[in-house]
């Protein structure tokens, strides 16, 4: 390894090549454990090495009916909170009915994906990383690769699926928790009644705004999952390594999903 | 104690790296089936990496590693996936996967590489389970067991597919006489009553000295010696010397310095 150097312009440059190079091979390591995963759920049951479906029920209660509750209360707030603020702005144009279409449109393009993405990175990719770190430093990864049992295809694949399947499910939930709460708002401040704000969101949207926030879910679930996972596999150093790759994964996925969720916002719209 | 002399385990000239420290320095080790093989070392000496190394869990810069005839460093994924249901490992801490029960986790092996029903899965567990005497326990969650219950079960969880070849990491560490005598016993029952080939990573000696068939002494990555329970004894290395004798040294204590050290004198 080069030494290395003493001025601080010239060691910034080192650092910021090496965070570059660290980065790379981490997105590295995410796509193969990306390919691996999805390699053991097409043809895993080709080569007699199927990934449990038992498995995959139990992570989609725990990691999406679970997170229900918890995220209703978030995304009717949410709405709530859109509604507020868009009176407040409109009336400045003496349009406050026009906040509807706000409320609709933001809640499904936007605001639904993402605090859906942010509570389940918090939620679920926090508790990957701390199950899979905690198996780690009990050598459990090491039990199940000398019992011939793949970890990936037991511990990785069914929570791909299990978030592949629930995080759009929920995305969907919250934008209809969103709009009643906007809804509940906006009928006792402006005394628009419930069935026409309905009906006036449903004519505001069109398929492809729902379908443009369940797209950037999948995206969120993907980053979850692999960050809680592979920060789990990599915990060294016992059980404050595990609680160091739990916040690391949530700080991680939380910061990739707001920056994925900026890039595609601006791809999806051009 | 050896029953013929054909080789189970097969290690030539294993040299493995962590980073880029060199650890293990061109190992030669012979294992014969139907014997139990301990690997003895104090800390550092690297017996548990050479043990990470027979079990397939790292990649060795050079060298080959021969289990049953197959060099594992050359063999595919799906060899390697067959060749592992005729291993079976009892880790240290056990390692038992602590979501399930441990009638679930003796089963895992079984759920994975046969296609048994549940209830002839059911029965195989408990019989393993009777095996090391934890009959009646199938029920309960690891966290819910001692440590020396645990590594039994971890035990039964390794036998269950009935394997040819089978690794002890630290079978006494952290239990009591009673219980790790009890556990030399089962390991002596698995080679005479299953026939398995053995190998035991430990640096218990009473232990060692009691199931021994052989015993292999590492020490900063080199093999010193390998030869039997009693070659060993009578060895007049000095490191082996040291190794054997710590515990003696310790044992001769003088009363009154002892006294006056207890009492600040």
């Amino acid at each position: 390894m080069p030494e290395s150097s003493t001025h601080p312009l010239i060691s910034s440059l080192e650092l910021v090549g090496r965070s570059t190079v660290k980065l790379i091979e981490e997105a590295g390591y995410y796509s193969a454990l990306l390919v691996e995963s999805l390699f053991w759920i097409l043809a895993g049951p080709f080569i007699k090495r199927p990934v449990r479906i038992s498995s995959i029920f139990s992570q989609m209660m725990t990691m999406g009916i679970g997170a229900c509750p918890i995220v209703f209360v978030l995304s009717f707030s949410i709405g709530v909170m859109l509604a507020i603020q868009m009176i407040y702005n409109l009336k400045t144009f003496g349009a406050e009915s026009q906040v509807v279409v706000g409320v609709a449109l933001s809640v499904t393009r936007e605001f639904g994906p993402l605090i859906t993405g942010i509570l389940i990175a918090g939620r679920t990719g926090s508790s990957l990383a701390a199950k899979i770190g905690t198996m780690q430093v009990n050598q459990e990864i090491d039990a199940l690769r000398v019992m011939g049992i793949n970890p990936v295809r037991y511990l990785v694949s069914p929570a791909l699926c299990a978030m592949m399947i629930m995080v759009p499910l929920l995305t969907f939930f919250s934008d209809l928790a969103a709009l009643l709460g906007g809804a509940v708002y906006t009928s006792i401040e402006i005394g628009l009644s419930f069935d026409a704000y309905m009906d006036r969101t449903l004519s505001a949207l069109v398929i492809a705004d729902v379908m443009q926030g369940i797209f950037k879910s999948l995206i969120f679930a993907l980053i979850i999952t692999l960050v809680g996972v592979s920060n789990g596999f990599s915990v060294t150093g016992g059980a404050e390594g595990v609680g160091k790759a739990t916040t690391r994964s949530v700080v991680l996925s939380i910061s990739y999903i707001v920056i994925a969720d900026m890039m595609f916002t601006y791809f999806l719209n051009l | 104690m050896t029953n013929n002399n054909n080789p189970a385990i097969e290690v030539i000239d294993l040299v493995t790296h962590y980073g880029s420290r060199e650890i293990l320095h061109g190992i030669n080790l012979t294992v014969n089936e139907g014997e139990i093989m301990i690997i003895m070392g104090g800390s550092g000496s690297g017996k548990s990496t050479l043990l990470r190394y027979l079990l397939g869990l790292g990649i060795p810069t050079s060298g080959s590693i021969k289990l049953l005839g197959k060099d594992i460093t050359r063999i595919s994924n799906l060899e390697m996936n067959q060749l592992r249901q005729n291993m079976g490992v009892a880790f240290q801490g056990g390692a038992l996967l602590s979501s399930m029960t441990i009638g679930e986790n003796v089963q895992l092996p079984l759920r994975e590489h046969t296609q048994l029903d549940e209830t002839t899965m059911e029965i195989m567990a408990r019989m393993k389970l009777e095996v090391v005497n934890l009959g009646g326990f199938e029920k309960l969650m690891p966290a819910e067991l001692s440590g020396g219950m645990i590594k039994r079960a971890a035990v039964a969880r390794a036998i269950v597919m009935d394997p040819k070849l089978m690794f002890f990491d630290e079978p006494s560490a952290g239990l009591d006489p009673v219980v790790s005598a009890k556990l030399d016993e089962l390991i002596l029952n698995l080679r005479d009553v299953m026939k398995m080939t053995i190998v035991v990573v430990t640096h218990e000696l009473e232990s060692a000295f009691k199931i021994a068939d052989k015993i292999t002494v590492l020490d900063q990555g080199n093999i010193l010696m390998t030869d039997t329970v009693e070659s060993i004894k009578n060895s007049d290395n000095e490191r082996i010397q040291s190794l054997l004798n710590r515990r003696p040294g310790n044992d001769e204590v003088q009363a009154d310095e002892y006294l006056n050290r207890l009492t600040g004198m």
